[in-house]
């Protein structure tokens, strides 16, 4: 289902850029919540941004799906589509951004009127306009490879927390993007829930697809992810291979976060 | 007192008449132009364009402070004096519908901003315009939360309608009026009158309940 070939374990240089973003800014009021970010994707890539709360890691999710305009800086699809946000940008180039890019949220924010299936088919029938009996079939796989084929005509409050993600990350599937964002998508989830939403993720990085997980869950980004980043006050502070970045850090500050997160007591 | 039946059963045919003829439509047409009214209110209340969210805040101000009785005058007494003429039916289902659209709006605005913003984020992931998300995922949240005080309006409404009896608009209170004054049995008829109104909105009161139900399927109990 995915566009791109897997394994991206061992062969992380040679896979086509997809995403370069360049000197990221974005104040809120007086606060400088990025202060020149820069990131790279691969095509097939999972990075992982890690950081303290209030560091702007999620900040610069949401820059990346549109949901925040940055103040300065260039999201550029290669060889598709760059946005330059120094200069005022269109509707248009923010709606062309935002459909390369799915997004899946800490509190799932799932459409609580409509039924799972409903919630999957919105984007494919209203937005992308695909046939509707096309898109309910393809929901309805989606639905069953993440358990919950029996689920299709259940109110997203008649499901349990772990249930409402995996509904949320089959909503954005079904709009096969390029760039799947999650937003710290189990934080929200009562700690035994977690596994399962995480096994999901992992499947979907295992066959290929691209993305960028916001994540407190260190294991989980030394398992899956190709690159780590630690973000601390707006900066990136630290990037490398999961290896090095979450065993053997090599600023104080990504130190410091890992023990803390390693050993809270 | 000895209450006069005959006269009781006798009146209830106009009264009635006047509920079915006058009041019932009078109140139903001003409610569905006083919600697309205050739909269109709440709308430019809450958009970005300062200019626009200023003729709504003083719409608003305006409807609300002032009396529904000397609005309903100003349009039918009025409004002749600079040339401006319109029949009984017209000038009440206007004054009650831009009534209705002042008091609906603020219920509507409430409304919409009571839908979790995450509802917007994920209309926006999902590619829609704000306009797409406003029709198809916060509006129908929106409307589960806006029956209670909209059936209070509409309620309001219902009753309000009695004031239409003083431009000349033949409905339920009108009736009861020429009733009373004819057979000089004025705490007969108002009281029927009253008991009349009782049972229409007794009737709403019950269709609020199937509609709310009907609405809250979706949230848990």
């Amino acid at each position: 289902m995915s566009p791109t070939e897997s394994s991206h374990a061992e062969s992380v240089p040679r896979a086509p850029a997809l995403l370069a973003v360049r000197g990221l800014r974005k104040a809120f009021g007086h606060h400088e919540v990025l202060r020149s970010v820069d990131i790279d994707v691969r095509r097939g890539e999972v990075v992982a941004l890690i950081g303290p709360s209030g560091s702007g890691k999620t900040t610069v999710l949401r820059c990346l799906n549109g949901l925040e305009i940055p103040d300065d800086g260039v999201v550029d699809f290669v060889g598709q589509l760059a946005v330059d946000f120094s200069a005022p940008v269109t509707k248009k180039q923010l709606a062309a951004l935002r459909d390369r890019s799915a997004m899946v949220f800490q509190h799932y924010n799932l459409f609580p009127h409509k039924t799972v299936l409903e919630n999957v088919i919105e984007g494919p029938v209203q937005v992308q306009k695909r046939p509707k009996a096309e898109a309910i079939a393809e929901a309805r796989e989606l639905l069953a490879r993440v358990g919950l084929a029996a689920k299709e005509k259940s109110y997203p409050f008649e499901l349990s927390g772990g249930q409402q993600q995996r509904v949320g990350i089959v909503r954005a599937l079904a709009l096969r993007p390029q760039l799947l964002l999650f937003d710290e998508p189990t934080s929200a989830l009562d700690p035994e829930l977690v596994g399962d939403v995480l096994t999901v993720i992992k499947e979907l990085a295992d066959e290929g697809w691209t993305m960028v997980v916001v994540t407190h869950e260190l294991a989980f980004a030394r398992q899956v992810a190709d690159e780590v980043i630690f973000m601390d006050g707006g900066v990136v502070v630290e990037r490398g291979h999961p290896d090095t970045v979450l065993r053997d850090p090599q600023e104080e500050r990504t130190r410091q976060f890992v023990d803390r997160l390693l050993n809270p007591f | 007192m000895t209450i006069n039946w005959d006269l009781v059963w006798s009146s209830l045919g106009p009264i009635l008449m006047g509920a079915v003829t006058g009041t019932i439509p009078l109140a139903l047409a001003s409610f569905g132009l006083g919600l697309l009214l205050a739909l269109l209110i709440a709308l430019m209340r809450l958009s970005r364009n300062p200019v626009f969210a200023a003729i709504a805040r003083i719409y608003i101000s305006v409807i609300r402070g002032t009396p529904l009785l000397v609005q309903l005058f100003v349009i039918f007494y009025g409004l002749p004096s600079i040339g401006v003429t319109i029949s009984p039916w017209p000038s009440a289902i206007i004054a009650f519908s831009l009534n209705v659209g002042g008091y609906a709006a603020e219920v509507i605005r409430a409304a919409i901003l009571s839908v979790p913003k995450g509802q917007w984020e994920a209309g926006h992931t999902i590619g829609m315009s704000r306009r797409q998300s406003l029709v198809r995922l916060i509006l129908p949240q929106a409307a589960r939360v806006s029956v209670p005080p909209l059936s209070n309006t509409f309620i309001s409404l219902v009753k309000d309608t009695s004031l239409a009896s003083l431009i000349l608009v033949t409905e339920l209170f009108r009736q009861a009026q020429q009733v009373a004054a004819f057979s000089q049995e004025f705490m007969l008829l108002y009281l029927e009158a009253a008991v009349i109104y009782w049972v229409v909105c007794l009737v709403l009161a019950g269709g609020q309940s199937v509609l709310e139900k009907r609405l809250d399927r979706y949230v848990a109990h």
